[in-house]
């Protein structure tokens, strides 16, 4: 039982982790908290649902097709609406990504409705394996195991040896320097939006495949994600990643022993983490310069 | 343009003869609307009013103290439950109840209020979105509050019915008044507020928390007092709102309306009263009367039709709301940044020096 309780959690964690990192890849980069994370990521899926569904395209094709949607429409958001807002406030830059959340939460519900879907995904819930005795492990739960771990090698390879991901980390640490050395900052932004909207529509397709299909689904996961990243530090992906598996794991034992409390966990994990180290587990400790 | 010459005229409530004039019309106009007016427009208008309180509130937080908050729906559930069950369930009359759910309301802004003195920004935004989550699952999950099926608010007794003294407002033309007059109340004490040296200090800590600190301001007690004030509104208008909707569940108060009032706050200009009054009136206009209904706005609504049936869904077409809330939350941002109250600034500087 503790085994099945860990497997499952380390499962849903590495879906946490994933979103986390969508999240912490344009927190880095633009110091941006992207509220709109969750529902960018629905919107894909939802794509990717429509292809499935009325196109009756094979899994990979509509996969690779909702991948190029999303890296388009992060790009586009970053485009259209933080690129236009001059010197907007942190009050200016949330009320932006809050509006288009509610933006794309609309656009969804008015195309598909507000009924809940199956997302069926070739990697099932029902097929489980068992390779030791007392440790069942569903495709599902493989398949989110694979992928987290080639994303993450994926990214490591990227930001340590691209030009891209080198102009991606020199403007995080500062932005004027790495205009001044020739970097394209505003098109460094697009690209990290771009690529947190990829990462966290794989994510999503997961949360998807394992709940319902609905435009408010994501509410919740995001939430749960951020509590990851503020857990891990919101700076690092690999503390984010392990922070979300921590998460997982805090959430399955806390929601097998009360069931109806699990969904406040995410919150009190946030609160408490905060209170007592406000840099995350694993971040260096972070002084505000006067 | 506004030179204060002495601090009396910095407190005074009416700054000229001029504003008494208008204001003592506007008063009127309030008064009088009951007698004109259709019912649904007095229900309307009920509705307004109470997010007109809650806005002015959330204002202190957000516009005057610099603070994010994102949760405070969950004040505005703890208000309505709150009232409600308190004359429900101890059979405490209105004025008291109110009042005291007012309080719980702040009593878990303040502990609200504790994390946000090592937080900032987006980190509180979080923990707020957090807290307001929390509070609608417990309410879902407690059947003490009635569970998921939500409650019935008990009938409106203003009086004291242990004495005889009941009187209960059934129409919506009586709560109109009796929320008209709390709702005055409220902006005038919170326009008071912010003349003090309680409203001083947020203004201070908003413009920057370390040099407030330096100067004296005693950081824990004015930030918690902030979000304690803040959600203090917010319960009270809950509690009027419990009894304008007369039966409400849990998922009335979810994250999207909290996302509403920050955007009540930030359309109608941050930092000042007039603003999130006008932010409130214009924003639930268009929640709950324009965009409600907008396949039956005569040009647009039969565009939008056929736009719907061709590339979307019809019976999707109500979430038109949501997406137009979202284009005026990224417009107001771009565009106008000081909001609807920015706009009338420079109309006023405008007229003050016309024709030149």
């Amino acid at each position: 039982m503790i085994g099945q309780l860990i497997i499952e959690g380390l499962a849903i964690g590495a879906c946490y982790g994933l979103f986390a990192i969508a999240v912490v890849i344009i927190y880095k980069t633009s110091e941006v908290v992207n509220f709109a994370q969750g529902e960018m990521a629905m919107l894909s899926t939802f794509i990717a649902f429509h292809i499935l569904n009325y196109y009756h395209y094979p899994f990979w094709l509509a996969f690779i097709l909702t991948m190029a949607f999303a890296i388009l429409l992060g790009v586009l958001i970053e485009f259209l609406f933080l690129r236009p807002a001059k010197h907007p406030s942190l009050l200016g830059l949330i009320v932006i990504t809050l509006g288009a959340e509610m933006l794309l939460m609309g656009l969804a519900g008015w195309k598909w409705g507000a009924e809940q879907k199956e997302f069926v995904v070739p990697m099932s819930y029902q097929v489980t394996h068992e390779p030791f005795q007392g440790m069942i492990i569903n495709d599902w739960a493989i398949a989110v195991f694979v992928t987290s771990a080639l994303v993450m090698v994926l990214l490591f390879l990227f930001f340590k040896y691209t030009k891209l991901g080198i102009a991606m980390r020199a403007t995080q640490q500062n932005k004027h320097a790495a205009k001044i050395m020739g970097i394209r900052v505003e098109r460094v932004f697009s690209i990290a939006w771009g690529f947190s909207s990829l990462i966290g529509t794989i994510a999503a397709m997961f949360f998807a495949s394992r709940s319902t299909l609905d435009p408010g689904f994501m509410l919740e996961p995001f939430l749960r994600a951020f509590a990851a990243a503020v857990l891990g530090g919101l700076m690092s992906i690999p503390g984010v990643f392990i922070g979300g598996e921590l998460l997982g794991l805090i959430e399955n034992f806390f929601g097998y022993v009360w069931p109806e409390w699990k969904p406040i966990v995410a919150f009190a994990v946030i609160v408490l983490v905060l209170c007592f180290r406000p840099s995350g587990l694993f971040a260096k400790h972070y002084v505000k310069k006067v | 343009m506004d030179m204060k010459r002495d601090y009396f005229e910095d407190v005074q409530l009416f700054e000229s003869n001029v504003v008494l004039f208008w204001s003592v019309a506007l008063m009127l106009l309030l008064f009088a609307i009951p007698f004109f007016a259709p019912k649904y427009y007095i229900f309307l208008l009920n509705i307004v009013m109470v997010h007109v309180i809650l806005a002015v509130g959330l204002n202190v937080l957000v516009g005057y103290t610099g603070q994010i908050s994102l949760g405070h729906a969950g004040f505005f559930a703890i208000g309505a439950y709150g009232t409600a069950l308190l004359m429900l369930k101890l059979q405490i009359p209105f004025v008291v109840a109110i009042l005291l759910a007012g309080f719980i309301a702040a009593f878990f802004g303040f502990l609200l209020g504790l994390p946000a003195l090592r937080l900032e920004g987006p980190y509180l935004a979080v923990a707020s979105l957090g807290f307001g989550l929390a509070i609608m699952h417990v309410i879902g999950h407690w059947q003490f509050f009635g569970g998921r099926t939500g409650i019935q608010a008990p009938p409106l007794d203003i009086g004291i019915p242990q004495l005889n003294a009941s009187f209960i407002l059934q129409t919506d033309a009586q709560k109109y008044y009796l929320i008209l007059v709390i709702a005055i109340l409220m902006i005038i004490a919170a326009r008071n507020i912010m003349k003090t040296r309680v409203g001083r200090s947020f203004v201070a800590i908003r413009d920057s928390d370390i040099a407030a600190e330096v100067i004296g301001i005693n950081l824990t007690i004015y930030k918690t007092l902030a979000f304690a004030i803040s959600a203090f509104y917010a319960g009270i208008a809950g509690g009027l709102f419990g009894f304008v909707l007369g039966f409400f569940d849990p998922f009335t108060f979810n994250m999207i309306l909290s996302i509403i009032f920050l955007v009540m706050v930030v359309v109608g200009g941050l930092g000042s009263i007039a603003g999130p009054i006008m932010g409130a009136v214009l924003i639930t206009y268009l929640q709950y009367s324009l965009l409600k209904n907008v396949a039956e706005v005569p040009v647009v609504g039969d565009f939008l039709v056929t736009v719907s049936s061709r590339w979307f869904s019809v019976m999707g077409l109500e979430n038109i709301n949501s997406i137009v809330l979202g284009l005026i939350m990224i417009g107001i941002v771009i565009f106008e940044p000081l909001g609807m109250y920015g706009i009338w600034i420079r109309i006023k500087k405008y007229w003050m020096t016309w024709p030149f």
